[in-house]
């Protein structure tokens, strides 16, 4: 036993440079990332318990966190109904303009977020190509939280897309052959043996859009408005408003509260992974 | 070909829903920053602002894309070619800047460099020694180091995965018949990762070209400091119709670079499937 574990140490560093290449990782990691994030832990945990509470609850706070959080939350939930139909499309289906259509998916990443933004306010504002019907029927868009879940649609759609994508690539048809064999119509197939195939997928999709909805600044600032009134001021544009008014006891306290929130969305995503890989193992 | 009713309804949806949330954008852009005519697009591109932000931006983006990509290639060779504890904590951690708001990124360089920040009496005595002013928040130094947080986990994850698929026997071989690490790297596992790494390199330019929230905390002088993205934000937040129209004539420029990422990316993806099989 001992010498089969030290063989098996042995024949794992076979390779070369692990001890350079993980040195300089972490201390890449350290410098760059987590010490300029422990300076905002450091700083908000000065502040006591009461206090930071005070801060976190103070109205105009609490209202950009409801307005961030069910923004984020209803895009998302958008995002895994198209996000599953366009996978379905482009993994089971032949037609001209795929490929196009595949490609396109990537463009809210590679499109700059204020550019981004820029865009959907105008062209979902009262005079703009999109909002101008809209606007006729007496439907406002731009400045209202319509406009803010909309610009969170197009940062996440991507999110939803390539999270279903490759596990519904991957997907066994014996199943469904079993199933269509076995009498089941295709909605039974799809609620009964695909659905729960790609729930993981599904989920992962969904904390991603999530997540990033939930941080997102660019995109959304023209389109929201930011009025404190009509409650459409995301978490970010407050956090970037306590900056500009050097208030960076709220600023800290916002973000540590926002990396909480973050932190406990990537961790579920993790478990979500974990159990997956465990159950196709 | 015949289709069923539920397939020609999905795809409908799926084309209509691309069109309009993506595609229309993208043509609203560049029919915006045209509005005014080709002199004045020129004109827009050209102003003394623009060109001092363009070139923060290049240079802001050069320098994150040394730096990432270095990570991305060591922290993708320590992951996937040995085996440690703590292996997957470290994936994850390497994403935090992905699920981060990027205004969190800006104050978290604030509160180590700034006024307020710990670092600050430090980088102070290293002024006076090295007899220079070196700023770091609201200067150039703060524009890079808030690029490179946001765009650090792309290369990084765009290899991983490839990298981990390819497992090591190959390398371990060499090593076995006594291949330096040097060697192994440019003969072996360099190869099998070019065009994901091409990818990465691609995103991680994309994006360190586009960021806009980090910057913009750390950032506050425009025709210094600002970048493309800030200078967009600027004309566009000035509300006269001329500059609105000069945002998005800036902006066409970070679009024509979208639509290159995007196709360059289909191309690579092309070509590592055809290299897979």
């Amino acid at each position: 036993m001992r010498t089969w574990f030290h063989r098996q140490q042995h024949t794992s560093r076979v390779i070369p440079g692990f001890g350079l290449t993980m040195g300089i990782s972490v201390t890449m990691m350290s410098l760059l990332v987590f010490i300029p994030l422990a300076s905002v832990l450091a700083y908000s945990l000065q502040l006591d318990a009461k206090d930071f509470l005070k801060l976190i609850t103070n109205d105009g706070i609490r209202n950009s966190f409801v307005t961030s959080i069910s923004c984020s939350l209803i895009a998302a939930l958008i995002n895994c109904v198209f996000g599953l139909i366009l996978a379905w499309v482009l993994v089971r289906y032949e037609f001209t303009g795929k490929k196009l259509l595949n490609g396109l998916i990537e463009l809210p990443f590679a499109l700059p977020t204020a550019v981004a933004g820029i865009t959907l306010s105008k062209l979902y504002a009262d005079t703009g190509w999109l909002g101008a019907p809209f606007a006729q029927a007496g439907l406002a868009i731009a400045y209202t939280k319509i406009g803010l879940t909309i610009a969170l649609i197009f940062v996440g759609i991507p999110y939803a897309v390539r999270s279903i994508q490759p596990v519904l690539e991957k997907l066994d048809p014996s199943y469904e052959e079993a199933g269509n064999m076995l009498g089941a119509g295709s909605l039974t197939i799809f609620r009964r043996i695909i659905l729960p195939e790609l729930r993981p997928a599904i989920l992962t999709g969904f904390g991603l859009a999530f997540a990033r909805g939930l941080g997102e600044y660019g995109s959304v600032i023209y389109i929201a408005g930011n009025s404190a009134k009509n409650q459409t001021q995301v978490v970010s544009y407050v956090i970037m408003q306590k900056l500009n008014y050097v208030d960076y006891a709220s600023a800290t306290a916002i973000a540590l509260a926002m990396l909480i929130i973050a932190f406990a969305v990537l961790f579920a995503i993790n478990v979500i992974q974990i159990r997956q890989a465990a159950r196709t193992v | 070909m015949k289709r069923s009713k539920t397939e020609r309804t999905l795809i409908t949806i799926s084309v209509l829903f691309i069109v309009v949330m993506l595609v229309i954008p993208l043509i609203s852009v560049v029919y915006n920053s045209l509005q005014r005519g080709f002199a004045f697009y020129v004109e827009s591109l050209t102003t003394d602002y623009v060109i001092s932000a363009l070139e923060v931006t290049l240079l802001a983006t050069i320098i994150a894309l040394v730096v990432n990509t270095f990570f991305g290639i060591t922290a993708a060779w320590a992951i996937t070619k040995f085996d440690f504890p703590g292996k997957h904590i470290m994936t994850t951690l390497v994403d935090i800047p992905f699920s981060i708001s990027p205004v969190i990124a800006g104050l978290a360089f604030i509160m180590t460099f700034g006024r307020m920040g710990w670092a600050m009496p430090y980088i102070d005595e290293l002024s006076e020694w090295l007899g220079t002013d070196i700023q770091i928040v609201f200067a150039i130094p703060g524009v890079i180091l808030a690029t490179i947080f946001v765009t650090f986990p792309f290369v990084f994850r765009e290899i991983m995965p490839v990298l981990s698929a390819s497992g090591r026997d190959e390398e371990e071989a060499a090593a076995l018949m006594g291949a330096s690490g040097w060697t192994i790297f440019f003969k072996i596992t360099l190869p099998q990762m070019k065009w994901a790494l091409l990818y990465g390199v691609i995103l991680c330019t994309a994006r360190a070209l586009g960021e806009f929230g980090a910057v913009s905390a750390l950032s506050k002088t425009r025709g210094e400091t600002f970048t493309l993205p800030l200078e967009i934000d600027a004309l566009y937040q000035s509300g006269m119709a001329d500059s609105i129209t000069a945002a998005f004539s800036v902006s066409s420029l970070l679009v024509i670079l979208a639509v290159i990422v995007l196709l360059l990316r289909t191309f690579i993806e092309y070509k590592a499937k055809k290299n897979s099989i």
